[in-house]
């Protein structure tokens, strides 16, 4: 299938290897990715700590752009909190007019005008929904046996729009882990907040919060990930060494691709464990 | 901080006082049930729970509420949301009360008002995030070493997976400074 991708700041720099492995993975399952012209940023947590308005003008830039392309594709988004930010203004942009001509008065001299009309969508509802799990199923041929996994899904791909998961009891990577032939570690802290960019300004905050997660995970042989800002405090805060990737590194590996064309010399933690089984 | 000086700090800021207004009315509902508190993450790191805090709110109380950490610590994973049996638009709410904050520029507030205002510089600047050149910018408008230095090890390691890339900082309008201007003059009409 085709999709509008819009990679996010951090796919440009500290999460280099989520932005490689998707495209490689996207590639290699046979769909197809357009990045949205001239993008910028949706505002992160930032925005929204500062200012409401702007908050939504940032992220409508980014729908306006969308909606230009002409294409009707839906907007793929790997990062969470860039996914939420851009399904939120479009949310408050559907639901409050007088905002949205406001909004609009502020993009027209870029000529730029948002209706809304895109649909937002984070990676893993593409991934778990669109058809991927059979081809993952068909082209890893079971090459993670014997693998088990911790499924970190984070907070804001799950809340609080309950879009394609259980925003309590978040399932949807399970599909896609047991089409490798991996099996799923049972545990209750995937939906659990890793302390997202509070860990930045409250570095004490994040290594509980990181430490708690990890220490369930100690049955795994790795924890996938789904956000960049959940990636880098799992990795950050490791109380010991826990190999942590990004799912659709994983995903890639499963399917034959080589370590280095998804970025796995770039992780912070040692992933060198994951890297010698596909090897072997 | 006293609640006379809270007070003081929002007697010319009428915009400010309709913010804090909403967020009382937004919660009015609330019924002190604890769900929240109970549904944080970060409670345990909290002077004051959220519950409190909300009550704290209601009550007119500002002098607690902006003497707390409670909101700042709020780190958006919308739990409580999700949870509130009233339906209370709780995360927003936290929101709202950083952006009090950050208008008021509250020194004790600083770690994290200094970060949002090198982070929105820098979008403003560059239309995308520049990582390097934020967190440099965030540590010079911190001026507490400390700061720095809890990042030293991270900075080694980012650089060592050539993650760091320092540009030469551009002067002029930015990329997306006439969109913050007219965003501005938007909310001022």
């Amino acid at each position: 299938m085709d999709y509008l991708y819009y990679p996010g700041c951090s796919l440009e720099g500290t999460a280099s290897e989520y932005d490689l492995s998707c495209r490689e993975l996207f590639k290699t399952l046979g769909d197809h990715l357009t990045d949205i012209p001239d993008w910028t940023c949706c505002g992160a947590t930032a925005a929204q700590c500062v200012d409401a308005f702007l908050s939504v003008v940032l992220p409508a830039r980014n729908l306006a752009l969308a909606e230009k392309t002409d294409t009707g594709l839906d907007v793929l988004v790997p990062c969470s909190a860039c996914y939420l930010n851009l399904k939120k203004a479009r949310q408050d942009l559907l639901e409050n007019s007088a905002l949205q001509a406001r909004v609009n008065q502020v993009l027209k001299p870029d000529e730029l005008a948002v209706n809304a009309a895109v649909r937002v969508r984070h990676l893993l509802d593409v991934l778990s929904r669109d058809g991927a799990v059979g081809r993952v199923a068909e082209l890893a041929e079971n090459r993670m046996k014997g693998f088990v996994v911790a499924p970190y899904y984070g907070c804001q791909c799950l809340r609080p729009f309950a879009e394609f998961d259980d925003p309590e009891q978040p399932r949807s990577m399970d599909a896609l882990i047991r089409a490798t032939g991996a099996e799923v570690l049972a545990w209750d802290m995937g939906g659990v907040c890793c302390g997202a960019s509070t860990a930045t300004t409250k570095p004490e905050v994040g290594k509980k919060l990181v430490g708690r997660i990890l220490d369930q995970a100690k049955d795994a042989h790795a924890v996938v990930t789904v956000c960049p800002m959940c990636q880098m405090n799992l990795e950050r805060f490791q109380p010991r060494p826990v190999p942590v990737l990004y799912l659709p590194q994983f995903l890639g590996l499963a399917l034959g691709l080589s370590g280095k064309s998804l970025g796995c010399n770039m992780n912070l933690s040692d992933i060198k464990s994951v890297l010698s089984r596909v090897a072997s | 901080m006293h609640l006379t000086d809270i007070r003081e700090k929002l007697a010319d800021r009428p915009d400010l006082t309709r913010h804090l207004a909403q967020v009382k009315e937004q919660m009015a509902t609330c019924i002190q049930c604890g769900t929240c508190s109970g549904s944080c993450p970060n409670a345990g790191f909290m002077d004051m729970t959220p519950r409190r805090m909300w009550r704290a709110v209601l009550a007119d109380r500002l002098d607690l509420v902006f003497s707390s950490q409670t909101f700042m610590l709020c780190a958006s994973c919308y739990v409580c949301t999700l949870r509130c049996p009233r339906g209370l638009p709780l995360t927003d709410a936290m929101a709202a009360l950083k952006q009090v904050a950050f208008a008021l520029d509250l020194d004790r507030f600083k770690r994290s008002t200094r970060f949002y205002r090198a982070f929105m510089d820098n979008i403003r600047q560059y239309g995308r995030v520049r990582e390097t050149e934020l967190m440099a910018r965030y540590f010079l408008a911190v001026k507490d070493p400390r700061v720095p230095m809890s990042y030293t090890g991270m900075g080694i390691k980012l650089m060592a997976k050539h993650k760091l890339h320092p540009h030469f900082p551009t002067l002029g309008p930015g990329r997306l400074g006439p969109l913050f201007e007219r965003a501005t003059q938007q909310q001022e009409q």
